[in-house]
């Protein structure tokens, strides 16, 4: 592990000196780089470790950008603090709809669509509170500072997403080290199973969702002040729920490095060919792209790209490769 | 308020609802045989829309009988999908076929803005505007036009998959896939033509709600979460659910625009889904 270690600090070291030489164009990509990699790593606690599929988190999302946002205008509340308020309100709906959801014993399919009813309910709701500005969105005024988590140029946003990845990276491996990680593993790889040596399972659950939900939601802070606009069909739609999960999904679900590999990958190549399609006329090819890409790497990486980058590296990097299971039960056998 | 406007709200959610429930129809059948979600299903039934539409467009020929096109262009459409995506996925995990099914989701929502642009349509019909009056109540006769095109549909749907071979064979695979393997049924081709038939149901949906729809890509969506929500209700996989659930959901939604604006309407049928996956997540006629 130890030459792991070493290989990411250097990996975070040049990451730490690379803005000397980015313009604010690859800048900017870099931040959603950062962004997907954490709202993925985030996603990837539940869905990657426990194996419960949601595709509601943009719900958190939105709850923690309004959360501070609001609180940032009414009451001139400083962003890094309602971050948190943010993510606890995330953390408390999640935990409402993680005990209904199984407390009720629901499994697979049923848990995705109590997600999705979820979230499109509270997209529902933001679209019509007065505070969240309706139907016209919410603007927020740029006042740089620290305090207002605000700032000119890329430059900070670069690093505060890079410090939100690090953390991120921290928390998927304490957890993946600890007791916790080998809980969510085992329920995801046989929940009865689990349950019969005696794991509790719905303990457990909640505490992915919790979690999960919480870090999900910290990301909603970041982009309110990074875009200054917020619309509940930008935050809190199914289709942005869908980019959270692609990256980690395509890099590799359940482990520590895909939502961050996945992300490398994909949100460079999305925000040129939107750019690109774009100004060519071609209004969601890169959408349509995106469809491929996920139906491609369910039908033949079904283990994502990290697990043949692991193949590749793991003789220089690692004396022992501990075998990686996959959803789809394909990595067994 | 008075009882008449509740019935008038009443007659026209049952008629919406007969066309949301040949779409459920078509979800229900695909999941009761295959047990695989379509997570496409709004959006494809938006291809069929398109499709109507542009014949429309083109000869001025009624949604009411370019249905026929819309709903055979649809089952190509799913036949060709169920053999190179659905049976790739049918043996995996449950949770996992949702993701493939939701990329399919994305290329169809997306390839039809790209080919007929992002704009509203509201093709103007022939009987668009007309409608019938009874004592008080108006009922809209695109709407009642609609409501008995998709129930004559649906039981054609009905009886073909009792009387006629494939129909048996598909109903032999849903109940033992291993058991018709055995008597020789050919499994893949059965599940091909059931994905299709699931298609043309929201293909020919597609096509009678031109009428009463403003047509758009991304109105797909809602659509397919519609579907999800009535085929819960009413019993993943019961036909005779997905039938009943679409006229509860379309009175329940009609009847919602009292008390709350009409885009938040579908609150109430997410509610309904939310509390029915708790207390009875079988459904109404689940098995």
């Amino acid at each position: 592990m130890a030459k792991v270690y070493l290989f990411l600090g250097l990996l975070l070291l040049i990451l730490l000196i690379l803005p000397l030489f980015l313009s604010q164009y690859l800048l900017g990509i870099f931040v959603f780089i950062f962004y997907y990699a954490y709202l993925g790593q985030s996603w990837n606690i539940l869905t990657g470790y426990t194996g419960n599929i949601s595709l509601g988190h943009s719900l958190y999302v939105g709850i923690g950008a309004y959360t501070s946002t609001v609180l940032a205008i009414s009451l001139d509340l400083s962003p890094w603090i309602g971050m948190f308020i943010g993510g606890l309100g995330a953390t408390f709906i999640s935990l409402i709809m993680g005990y209904l959801a199984f407390r009720f014993g629901l499994r697979n399919v049923y848990f995705v669509l109590i997600t999705i009813a979820f979230a499109e309910i509270g997209r529902l709701i933001a679209l019509h509170l007065k505070p969240l500005g309706q139907f016209m969105g919410l603007f927020i005024d740029f006042k740089p500072g620290w305090a207002n988590f605000q700032f000119k140029g890329n430059l900070p946003y670069y690093y505060i997403g890079l410090g939100f990845v690090v953390f991120s990276l921290i928390v998927v491996r304490v957890i993946e080290v600890s007791k916790l990680g080998r809980y969510f593993v085992a329920l995801r790889e046989d929940e009865d199973a689990a349950e019969s040596i005696g794991v509790n399972a719905f303990r457990y659950k909640m505490i992915a969702v919790g979690i999960s939900s919480f870090m999900t939601a910290l990301a909603g802070t970041f982009y309110a002040n990074y875009i200054f606009y917020l619309h509940p069909t930008s935050v809190m739609s199914m289709g942005f729920s869908i980019e959270i999960i692609l990256r980690p999904i395509i890099g590799g679900l359940g482990t520590l490095f895909g939502p961050l590999i996945g992300s490398f990958l994909i949100t460079p190549l999305a925000e040129i060919s939107r750019s690109f399609f774009a100004k060519a006329g071609f209004e969601g090819l890169h959408v349509v792209i995106y469809g491929f890409l996920l139906i491609i790497s369910v039908l033949f990486f079904p283990r994502g790209i990290y697990a043949y980058i692991k193949k590749v590296l793991s003789p220089v990097l690692m004396r022992s490769s501990r075998s990686t299971l996959s959803l789809t039960g394909r990595g067994k056998g | 308020m008075s009882s008449s406007f509740v019935l008038q709200l009443v007659i026209s959610g049952l008629l919406m609802g007969g066309v949301y429930s040949l779409i459920a129809l078509g979800l229900s059948l695909i999941f009761g045989v295959m047990k695989v979600i379509n997570f496409a299903h709004g959006e494809m039934m938006v291809w069929g829309m398109y499709i109507a539409y542009t014949i429309l467009l083109f000869t001025g020929i009624d949604p009411f009988f370019s249905l026929v096109v819309s709903a055979g262009a649809l089952f190509v459409l799913g036949y060709l999908f169920q053999r190179t995506v659905v049976n790739r996925i049918i043996e995996f995990p449950e949770a996992m076929q949702v993701i493939p099914m939701v990329g399919a989701a994305l290329i169809f929502e997306n390839g039809a803005r790209l080919i007929w642009g992002p704009d509203y349509r509201s093709p103007a019909s022939k009987f668009a505007l007309s409608s019938l009056w009874i004592g008080e109540i108006m009922i809209d006769v695109p709407r009642l036009l609609a409501f008995l095109i998709a129930i004559l549909i649906a039981a054609l749907v009905f009886l073909f998959l009792k009387y006629t071979d494939i129909g048996k064979a598909i109903r032999s695979s849903a109940d033992n896939r291993l058991g018709a393997l055995l008597v020789g049924t050919d499994v893949n081709r059965v599940y091909a033509v059931c994905f299709g038939i699931g298609m043309a149901c929201v293909g020919a949906a597609g096509a009678l709600l031109v009428p009463l729809v403003p047509l758009a890509p991304h109105i797909g969506p809602p659509f397919t979460l519609i579907s999800f929500i009535i085929v819960i209700l009413g019993g993943m996989g019961s036909l005779m659910g997905a039938m009943v659930g679409g006229l509860i959901v379309g009175i329940a939604e009609s009847v919602a625009t009292i008390f709350l604006p009409s885009s938040l309407k579908q609150i109430v049928s997410f509610s309904l889904m939310v509390l029915i996956l708790l207390f009875k997540p079988k459904g109404l006629f689940g098995r």
